[in-house]
């Protein structure tokens, strides 16, 4: 078992024709993701790579079984791609674009708001089940099948906990990189709520960042519900107050959502708090 | 990222859309300050220093005149005088330009906001009877002083939540109808621009009993500027370092700290992440720079020459996980910057991820002097070791 993507996984491409897409495309479908098609508006009827293109999801949808779309598409067209997605049934929808206007995002979410579609992202990697498949951009080298599940919501991060964890001989069940934009799908508890219900996953390494609520509200919920070990990593610890670092969630400004608030909250949950981010793969070898 | 812009330039898109401000003008110089002041014809102006930071008032950016001339001696002190508040660091900013705006007589100071919640993934409007101050102190110490509605994007501000939110701040029936005027136009310039935030503080009540937006801040959402060429027009680039002013045209993101470790990183995450390990170990980094995901050898030059310039730097670490930007073309872009712009600084590359073993080819085989680390933590303990530092 794993989380999100299993070997029942059909996987379509919004945006397939695209440079970025036709790369990762190729790169799930070598990794064994059952990729079945790819959407281009206005591309419809041909085939790229050996692929059939569709103009819609639903035409998608409708010829090839998908279940699971991963989003290419430049900003100014992605949150449309994700409710076109959403509207076509497609059950989990990875968007990875970054850029997309908070605006856009707004209403996306609340699009999706009712709906049974699962989003995870935008602005992120994506998923990757090792061993099972992928949906995204996470480098697969690095990863080996296993017992840990990871959420994050820093790309390059999640990848230097996927390869600490290799390293030490910890496989991974799902990695996923939920993205640091203000307005996301699948949040820190989302993925806690699966990992949870995972009998797979046997411990978790959660990588946060500064801005926002996101850390503390997963404190809570792990506090409650989860009762799986946790090593977590905040990062942002020794950024200057009030400057944007990139990810527009990674900000502090006055006393809400700084690295060591997260921490603190993150610790009073029993969460094993690494301050290096060297130390993940370390610390959950302790803890096991 | 967001941009900012000047109070002046906030108050004009807000008039736009029917929000009432003070008359005024900004200037840039003594001689326009004063015909500004006569033309406004009001027994008392207001000098207000524009510069992207709160506080200015304190910091004596904020000055009443009682006649143009008067305007024009405060204005020639303002301008070119470098303006230090809470929000501007040690350093301050250098003002450039004044607004010259009618004087008027306060009744109340009132706090109004738009902006996104997270939380509930909708805007929400964040009101205060308790305005002109520090809306994270009166937070933090009367949070019962702070009121709340959230918007649902698909309906917009009704009318009895700004009924609620006026009358939550004590204003009468007929200056509640009013407020409700003014929230509905400011929604939708939140709205209608790709606001990221429009913060009024104060808004006033005059003793007329009429409502101004006295000051003004906004902010908008850069990943929307390409449907709004005018606003883009607002950007100050005095306002910004010049440093990061041109790592952005090369799509890098940059920013100038007080370290003496310059780091490059790809991914915004890591690149935090790496400024804490450098701390942890003892050092202080020199900047935040992340190259994206998707840098070529070109950009990853650019970065190193945007990195180089801050003569602070006294050595370089640069971690890079590849994914999509691999290893190899991360090696060719830095040996090619190191040769053509002779580098005297000490440099550890930690690189991992695609194609790792032909980055680290290249760096060995290019004849260069550059450490190398295998972990995060053992680059960090070097390049600290190597700045001189601990």
């Amino acid at each position: 078992m794993a989380v999100l993507l299993d070997g029942n996984t059909r996987l379509i491409v919004q945006g397939l024709t695209g440079r970025e897409g036709t790369f990762h495309a190729k790169q799930a479908a070598a990794y064994g993701t059952t990729v079945v098609g790819g959407v281009t508006p206005g591309k419809g009827g041909t085939t790229h790579e050996g692929w059939p293109i569709f103009d819609t999801v639903a035409a998608a949808v409708k010829d090839t079984g998908a279940n699971a779309s991963v989003i290419f598409v430049p900003p100014p067209f992605a949150a449309d791609a994700v409710m076109e997605a959403a509207d076509a049934g497609i059950g989990l929808v990875v968007c990875i674009t970054e850029g997309i206007p908070t605006a856009d995002m707004l209403r996306a979410v609340t699009f999706l708001r009712g709906r049974s579609t699962r989003l995870v992202g935008p602005n992120c990697p994506g998923v990757i089940s090792p061993g099972k498949g992928k949906a995204g951009i996470i480098p697969h080298a690095i990863c080996r099948e296993g017992r840990i599940g990871i959420v994050s919501k820093s790309g390059t991060l999640t990848y230097e906990a996927i390869h600490q964890l290799t390293r030490l001989g910890m496989g991974q069940t799902t990695c996923i990189g939920i993205g640091g934009d203000p307005l996301i799908g699948t949040t820190f508890v989302d993925a806690l709520e699966l990992f949870q219900a995972d009998p797979d996953t046997q411990a978790v390494i959660m990588i946060g960042e500064i801005g926002g609520s996101a850390e503390e509200e997963a404190a809570a919920f792990i506090t409650q519900r989860f009762t799986k070990p946790v090593v977590g990593f905040i990062a942002g610890q020794t950024a200057p107050p009030g400057r944007r670092m990139g990810h527009a969630g990674a900000i502090i400004s006055g006393g809400a959502g700084t690295a060591s608030e997260k921490m603190a909250a993150l610790e009073g949950a029993g969460v094993r708090v690494v301050r290096s981010p060297a130390d993940m793969g370390v610390a959950m070898q302790q803890l096991l | 990222m967001a941009l900012k812009i000047h109070e002046y330039q906030a108050k004009s898109v807000l008039a736009r859309f029917g929000v009432p401000v003070p008359r005024g003008e900004v200037v840039f110089s003594p001689d326009d300050a004063r015909g500004a002041a006569s033309r406004l014809g009001t027994p008392v102006v207001v000098v207000k220093a524009q510069i992207h930071a709160g506080g200015r008032g304190k910091g004596g950016g904020v000055k009443r005149a009682k006649s143009p001339d008067e305007a024009a001696a405060l204005a020639s002190q303002m301008l070119g005088m470098t303006l230090v508040t809470h929000q501007t660091g040690p350093d301050g900013r250098k003002v450039g330009r004044v607004l010259i705006e009618q004087g008027v007589d306060i009744a109340r100071e009132l706090y109004l906001s738009v902006l996104i919640d997270r939380a509930v993934e909708a805007p929400v409007v964040i009101a205060s009877a308790a305005g002109g101050m520090d809306i994270e102190e009166v937070a933090a110490s009367t949070p019962e002083q702070i009121l709340r509605a959230t918007i649902d994007p698909g309906i917009g501000v009704v009318p009895f939540q700004a009924r609620r939110l006026a009358f939550g701040m004590g204003l009468d029936g007929s200056q509640a109808a009013k407020f409700s005027t003014l929230l509905a136009a400011i929604y939708r310039a939140f709205i209608e621009t790709d606001a990221s935030l429009i913060e009024i503080n104060p808004l006033i009540v005059t003793k007329d009993g009429s409502l101004l937006a006295l000051d003004a801040k906004v902010t908008f959402d850069d990943n929307a500027l390409y449907r709004h060429a005018d606003l883009k027009e607002f950007r100050d680039l005095d306002e910004e370092d010049p440093l990061e002013v041109e790592a952005s045209q090369f799509s890098l993101n940059y920013i100038r700290l007080d370290g003496n470790i310059g780091c490059m990183v790809n991914g915004a995450g890591l690149a935090m992440a790496t400024m804490d390990i450098i701390k942890l170990a003892g050092g202080e980094p020199a900047n935040f720079l992340d190259v994206g995901g998707g840098a070529n050898a070109e950009q990853i030059k650019n970065a190193f020459r945007i990195l180089m310039a801050d003569t602070n730097v006294k050595a370089v670490l640069i971690n890079i996980f590849g994914g999509i930007l691999r290893c190899d073309v991360l090696a060719q872009g830095v040996i090619a910057a190191v040769k053509d712009l002779g580098v005297p600084v000490p440099i550890v590359i930690r690189m991992e991820g695609t194609n790792v073993n032909e980055g680290k080819r290249m760096l060995s085989e290019s004849g260069l002097n550059f450490t190398t680390a295998d972990s995060m933590g053992e680059a960090a303990e070097r390049v600290v070791a190597l700045a001189g530092g601990r």
